[in-house]
């Protein structure tokens, strides 16, 4: 260094200077007095629309934001109303939540949740969001739901199908409409057996990551208890584009079912390999070889095609469905944007109405008194049947479907067709079942 | 002042200045108009101007000095997170620890990389670098994120859970970070008629943070450490043939910008805490070479700049949607209004990128120097009116420090 000589006037210069700089942000640590977390004081309300516009899954998070936006119209009166005319909650009457106008703000998650959370945290810091809705990723539901809980805002998930998301990663402010891995395994064991028998050995190749690992967790356990053998587990990078290394083994191992558990481009990219190795044609153990993809989309499976013809898996809600619900908010949302909504879409629209609901009936914004409202809720007319939001996990428990990649599509969105709508009775799990293990809801976090 | 000559010492009182007042600065609209879009002054978007400040300071020391382009740098970042959530794991809350480790660690993890990066220079470097980045993102991704030995906790990122150790926290510490009692999240709101200003404690640590490195930074530059590894930048052959080990200089570049990229981890960890393994990803090395780049590489303030300019088109631009757009101009007729936000749609929201990427080519191709370069050309062009054209332009850029 350059300049050695330390003076004492130097020294105590520097102290100074040092010392106010460190005394400076203890001014600063005042609370301020409202009563929670971005109190709504004017005559509108904000929500935060937090979904993947960047990324591997911007196609959800566009179709999360219309059908988001599409709520905000209705809770305000405007358009036809959409499921607020199916609801059996009538506490909504189209004038905004609680008379405050709904004004909403959005943010790109970017699939990366550092990314999710800079852009949930700005909507709270910066717009005074009393709420967070969307997402297309557990990782992120998971990163945001954590955020939510000690801002104390309400989150609601989206898209997110790992068991973690309510079980060991659960948070008291934070809810989830969509199903999980383990309700996939539920619904779809009984028309794996139907259609494939109960003498089946199974291969699953595998995203390695949580959601991955969560998903062939439950498959494997739901199909061994039919009786099923695993033959091997293949954990495949999340970045892979070409599966071919991964599916030529597959012929050789002895199994005659394959099960991907991929989501988005994965999934696209693996079952293409598949059928292009033509594993649908192959006969194995004397039985036709069959593909599984536990979690379907409607834009994956436009994604990949034909090749998803005759291939099962399960879905959260399909706009093919015939209830008075679903009519309905596809009706508006087929009317406003010329297409049928995808599931992810339904998702994020029904938690939209479902938060308002909740703030009517708790007659208050305060995040405290919405989880009350929540908490063993039971409704029907949104879509999804009769549903029930758990209270001890924060779960939705209603039915799952069961579908195949459609045969004979007469359209572009006629990709799925249901197969089996299962029971909610079927996919229910005590709360404290060893997959969902080892989280704590916590209690409720108003901010204040 | 703190041994620095006055041109430095100056420039460490405006940074000083700049940093403590920015709750002002950056909230220069009043809250409710429609102009607040453009405000950057709350907590979590001051706590990232500073933190990736620190962060391209540190890069600034090997890449502006040394010329080693590091194509990893976010690898050290993530080390810092992580260990710092470690921290939070296993001690307390309490943010001094977590930072003292996350420097610790990242110094360490740079060293062992630097030691093997450094045995190539150029672009075999960069790539060395890029490798070793891309397989710790890997390996906290996926590899050490089993449920057998869970180290990172995969894409859903490392968090605290309420089971933890944690077995110096205080019965009632704050439970979330703090220093010593004062939790990271403190915000102080100021309202002033139509404008509000945030004074978050977490910003101020972070600004008082920034201050120190900026000045150890100033220090590395000016001593003659710092001009051996300019050296290094200018003719690294010719040094080695005048029987000079250039190598431990690189090596204590490499490992000291490590650990300011640590320390920006770390901090990071403590304004929110959770770390997630995108941030070792190689775009999140590529942004800090762009922020340098963009703000003026191996000058002192240019990084801090391109990183608070990369940063604020990230989270201002990418939450303008078109909702925004139409009620901006709402006053033009109906067809026009259609047009206006048409044209201007690609540039916003999620083509934030875009807008981005135009800016950055047009800060390269005219001004090389960054946007140093620019402040530069522009109090010169203000000096020449005032005196004439007595000094004119030596047509080379020379550091603004």
């Amino acid at each position: 260094m350059t300049n050695k000589s330390v003076t004492r006037r130097g020294v105590l210069k520097s102290g100074a200077v040092a010392g106010t700089g460190l005394a400076l942000p203890t001014i600063f640590t005042a609370s301020s007095a409202a009563a929670y977390t971005n109190e709504p004081t004017g005559s509108s309300v904000t929500l935060g629309f937090n979904v993947p516009q960047t990324g591997p899954y911007a196609e959800e998070g566009n179709d999360e934001l219309l059908a988001q936006q599409l709520a905000v119209e209705h809770l305000n009166g405007e358009g036809d109303g959409g499921c607020l005319n199916t609801f059996t909650s009538k506490a909504l009457k189209g004038n905004g939540i609680l008379g405050k106008k709904v004004e909403f703000v959005t943010g790109d998650t970017q699939t990366k949740s550092d990314a999710a959370r800079a852009s949930a945290k700005s909507m709270i810091e910066k717009d005074g969001a009393v709420m967070i809705n969307g997402g297309s990723s557990s990782g992120v539901a998971v990163a945001v739901q954590g955020l939510c809980q000690e801002a104390g805002v309400i989150f609601m998930a989206g898209l997110t199908h790992a068991n973690d998301t309510t079980g060991k990663d659960k948070k008291a402010n934070g809810f989830r409409h969509f199903f999980n891995a383990y309700m996939s395994g539920a619904a779809l064991a009984p028309v794996l057996a139907a259609e494939m028998g109960k003498e089946r050995r199974a291969y699953h190749l595998t995203a390695d990551y949580n959601w991955g690992w969560t998903q062939e967790e439950s498959i494997v356990a739901s199909t061994e208890a039919l009786g099923w053998e695993t033959v091997n587990t293949v954990k495949t990078p999340l970045a892979s584009t070409d599966f071919s290394s991964y599916i030529a083994p597959v012929l050789n191992s002895g199994a005659d079912v394959l099960v991907l558990n991929h989501y988005g481009g994965n999934m696209v990219n693996s079952l293409t390999n598949a059928i292009q190795f033509g594993l649908l044609d192959k006969v194995a153990n004397g039985k036709d070889f069959k593909i599984v993809v536990p979690l379907y989309s409607e834009l994956m499976a436009a994604g990949a095609g034909e090749n998803i013809k005759g291939v099962l898996g399960s879905m959260n809600w399909n706009w093919q469905l015939q209830d008075e619900g679903t009519k309905a908010f596809v009706k508006s949302f087929g009317e406003k944007y010329g297409k049928p909504p995808s599931n992810s879409a339904q998702t994020c629209y029904a938690q939209v109405l479902l938060y308002a609901d909740a703030v009517e009936r708790a007659g208050t914004f305060n995040p405290c008194g919405v989880v009350e409202a929540l908490e063993g809720f039971e409704f029907d007319g949104l879509g999804n049947g009769k549903t029930l939001y758990r209270a001890e996990d924060h779960q939705c428990f209603k039915d799952v479907l069961v579908v195949r990649g459609n045969e004979n599509p007469t359209n572009a969105y006629d990709t799925l067709e249901i197969v089996e709508v299962t029971p909610v009775e079927q996919v229910t799990y005590a709360p404290d079942h060893p997959m969902f293990a080892g989280g704590d809801l916590g209690s409720c976090n108003s901010g204040a | 002042m703190f041994g620095l000559n006055k041109k430095d010492t100056g420039l460490l009182i405006i940074v000083g200045i700049l940093t403590l007042l920015a709750p002002f600065i950056l909230n220069p609209f009043p809250a409710d108009s429609a102009m607040a879009q453009f405000n950057a002054g709350y907590p979590d978007l001051m706590q990232r101007f500073v933190i990736f400040g620190i962060f391209a300071i540190g890069f600034n020391i090997l890449f502006g000095l040394t010329g080693y382009l590091s194509f990893g740098h976010a690898a050290f970042l993530g080390v810092g997170s992580y260990s710092a959530v470690w921290m939070f794991k296993l001690l307390s809350y309490n943010v001094i620890p977590a930072i003292a480790l996350s420097v610790v660690i990242a110094g360490l993890f740079s060293l062992l990389i630097g030691y093997v990066s450094l045995r190539r220079s150029g672009i075999y470097f960069s790539i060395l670098t890029l490798a070793f980045a891309q397989m710790s993102f890997a390996l906290a991704y996926s590899v050490l994120s089993n449920p057998k030995f869970n180290l990172t906790n995969g894409e859903t990122g490392l968090q605290v859970y309420a089971d933890d150790p944690q077995i110096l926290q205080g019965a009632n510490a704050p439970d979330l970070p703090h220093l010593f009692g004062l939790p990271m999240r403190a915000t102080y709101t100021l309202d002033i008629g139509a404008w509000s200003f945030d004074f978050n404690a977490g910003y101020y640590l972070c600004a008082v943070v920034m201050m120190v490195v900026f000045y150890l930074a100033i220090r590395i530059f000016r001593s003659p450490f710092g001009m051996m590894l300019r050296a290094v930048k200018s003719n690294q052959q010719r040094m080695n043939y005048t029987g000079l080990n250039s190598k431990p200089y690189t090596l204590a570049a490499f490992v000291i910008s490590g650990m300011y990229a640590g320390l920006a981890g770390g901090l990071m960890a403590a304004m929110d805490p959770l770390a997630g393994a995108e941030r070792m990803q190689w775009t999140a090395s590529g942004e800090v070479v762009l922020m340098t780049i963009l703000g003026g590489t191996g000058t002192l303030i240019g990084p801090v700049l391109g990183a608070g300019f990369i940063k604020y088109f990230e989270n201002i631009f990418s939450k303008i949607n078109d909702n925004v757009l139409h009620s901006w101009f709402a006053i033009l007729p109906d067809g026009l209004e259609d047009a206006v936000v048409f044209i201007i749609h690609p540039f916003i929201g999620k083509g934030w990128h875009l807008t981005l990427g135009i800016l950055f080519m047009l800060v390269v191709i005219y001004l090389p120097g960054g946007l140093v370069e620019g402040g530069q050309r522009v109090s010169n062009w203000f000096k020449r009116r005032k005196s004439g054209a007595d000094d004119a332009p030596s047509g080379k850029t020379e550091p603004a420090e």
